[in-house]
């Protein structure tokens, strides 16, 4: 059995005027000690997925489906339970570690603050596991004593990090954990994710829109356009789906002749969720579509080497 | 075309002095897209404010068409309307409750220009809006993120300038969608023959669309070259390092700590206490400026003892 099993995981947002659907029917499973990535742009559903794992999302977002954690329900636990699952067994790190901290608590506190709340330590014992955990992000133990302004962006996402590990999770989910930090900070924190998923066989959904850090971070991608999976696969491989494909191509390698003084994307933009277009979701935008794709959606199909991806031309003529 | 001769920038930053810019000589050419490249807190987009005249330096001068930069108000006026700023953010830099074509037409009311509608119209098509008009009575929030970055370069280009300088103009944006915005920096430049300074983070930006790169580290350039060679074949470590972080390298470097403080510049290379490759001198002794040049060259020790 999977740690993490999503079976046609929906999320619907109620607004004035009607409902929005953000994630459409995904399906993907996650074991212990693996690396899933999840790649999209914005609106593509990504964050309001990894929410509805540890049921984040606001009021006004209904969720459906299946989401099964160490085969518990997350969707129908008691509250109770809930709170118990949350930081204990799966906890989240949320882009953008500037808000993510309460700026007049000291961090030490901050870290201890889910080890005292799920009564995994007791004041003593909870000082030892926050000096602990600073040494195993990369700071020093005297940092417990600061306030989240003294500390540097990169220094502060540690301290998220250090947060998230705090009560020996199983699973961890990292929305854009590095979005706004330098290019030299984020590849220090990347590389203390990947060494700290790799030392403690933890579970890691990463969610970006950055296909370049998942490629390099995760054993499996999933590329989500428009509240679906479209493509899913090992990373490292060529992709099958044509979205995917462009969205590898707006990366350019340096070095690459194909891409130097050529820079490429796609026309038009991502579709709004209110409105969807029919049929295959990527026409209006398809470099490739067929006159059949604006009626007729394709699900996931097999393509090949342990992927799977949701075109018409896929397992035809590719 | 512009050019930043021995530039030093200062602001007071409590009790110390921070120079934000410190010793900068960088030249941008007719019809050329130069990459300025650098973490954050490097001094770049002050470096890009001194170009516009947004920010007075403590050392040096700004030249442009082969003149200094006059910074009475007059003579700034005219400047701005040669040397346009597009922001990295354009849902802050366009305000939510003035239509498109209020937002375009602000540049030409203020220089007093002709045939308001037609500049408008103009700039908006060239900026890829097309067909203008329907785009006039739109509000930003109406648009798409890649839309509203158009309109904030269409409202740099209603003045017909001659240079732009882009603060990390895709930066907001989403990967599919930069594409198409970088491709219409290229065919600015090569249609209208606009000069630009590109300002960024990253270095796949600067590949796709740069002939020259600068490397900036703590208020110096670094190194600067053709973008084929400073990026194929850097000579600088730092340049090396930023190189070895990206996904599809195999060796990394990856440096400790944080970018350091303007205010504490580190005596001799600012770079040393970062460098993989430091040696006796780089402590004590600093290193010359690098000139305005077309060919690679890099500030750095190691290279000396080469040569």
């Amino acid at each position: 059995m999977s740690l993490l099993e999503l079976d046609d995981v929906s999320v619907t947002y109620r607004i004035a005027g009607g409902e929005v659907p953000a994630v459409r029917g995904v399906s993907l499973a996650l074991n212990a000690g693996e690396a899933l990535g999840i790649v999209g742009e914005s609106g593509s559903g990504k964050s309001s997925l990894a929410m509805a794992i540890l049921r984040l999302l606001p009021r006004d977002a209904r969720t459906g489906g299946r989401i099964l954690l160490d085969g518990d329900d997350v969707l129908t636990m008691t509250w109770g339970r809930l709170r118990a699952v949350r930081w204990a067994e799966a906890s989240i790190v949320f882009q953008g570690a500037q808000h993510g901290l309460n700026p007049v608590r000291r961090i030490g506190e901050q870290i201890a603050e889910p080890l005292l709340v799920h009564k995994l330590a007791g004041p003593e014992k909870a000082r030892r596991r926050v000096a602990e955990l600073l040494d195993q992000v990369g700071l020093p133990a005297w940092r417990a004593k600061s306030y989240p302004h003294e500390l540097s962006g990169g220094q502060r996402q540690r301290v998220m990090i250090a947060m998230a590990l705090a009560c020996e999770p199983r699973l961890i989910i990292a929305d854009e954990p590095t979005t706004a930090l330098d290019v030299m900070v984020q590849a220090q924190v990347l590389t203390l994710i990947k060494e700290l998923v790799a030392a403690e066989d933890i579970a890691l959904l990463m969610i970006s829109h950055d296909l370049s850090v998942l490629a390099d971070l995760c054993d499996r991608l999933a590329v989500m356009y428009a509240g679906r999976v479209v493509e899913t696969g090992p990373s490292g491989g060529a992709f099958a789906h044509p979205y995917s494909r462009a969205l590898s191509a707006a990366f350019p390698t340096i070095g690459d002749p194909a891409s130097r003084l050529a820079p490429k994307g796609l026309g038009g933009d991502p579709p709004d969720p209110a409105e969807l277009p029919s049929g295959c979701v990527f026409h209006p935008r398809c470099p490739v579509a067929l006159e059949s794709c604006s009626t007729v959606n394709i699900d996931l199909r097999p393509a090949g080497d342990r992927r799977t991806a949701a075109c018409v031309l896929v397992g035809e003529e590719v | 075309m512009l050019e930043a001769r021995n530039l030093s920038v200062e602001f007071a930053s409590r009790g110390r002095r921070a120079r934000a810019v410190d010793g900068v000589n960088l030249a941008v050419g007719a019809g050329e897209i130069v990459a300025l490249v650098g973490e954050s807190g490097c001094g770049k987009t002050t470096l890009a404010r001194t170009l516009l005249g947004l920010e007075k330096p403590a050392g040096g001068e700004v030249f442009y068409d082969g003149k200094p930069l006059s910074y009475k108000a007059r003579e700034l006026k005219a400047y701005r309307r040669r040397v346009q700023l597009v922001l990295q953010d354009p849902t802050g830099s366009l305000n939510p409750r003035q239509t498109v074509y209020e937002a375009v037409a602000e540049g030409p009311r203020i220089h007093k220009l002709p045939d308001e509608e037609k500049v408008v119209a103009d700039a908006l098509s060239r900026a890829g809006l097309r067909p203008p008009e329907r785009f006039f009575l739109r509000y930003p929030h109406e648009l798409s993120g890649g839309q509203r970055q158009r309109v904030v370069i269409a409202g740099a280009l209603a003045l017909n300038p001659d240079v732009l300088i882009a603060d990390e103009p895709v930066a907001s944006l989403d990967a599919s969608v930069r594409g198409e915005i970088l491709a219409l920096l290229l065919r600015l430049r090569d249609d209208l023959g606009l000069s630009a300074l590109v300002v960024t983070h990253d270095l796949g930006l600067a590949w796709n669309i740069a002939d020259r790169v600068a490397v900036m580290y703590l208020g110096r350039i670094v190194e600067s070259g053709p973008t084929e060679q400073v990026l194929q074949s850097p000579q600088h470590p730092y340049t090396k390092a930023l190189l070895s972080v990206l996904p599809e390298s195999p060796e990394k470097i990856v440096l400790t700590g944080e970018p350091p403080d303007p205010t504490r510049i580190p005596s001799g290379c600012r770079f040393h206490p970062r460098c993989q490759v430091v040696f006796g001198d780089c402590r004590t002794v600093p290193l010359q400026i690098l000139p305005a040049a077309e060919t690679q060259q890099a500030a750095c020790h190691l290279l000396k003892l080469d040569g």
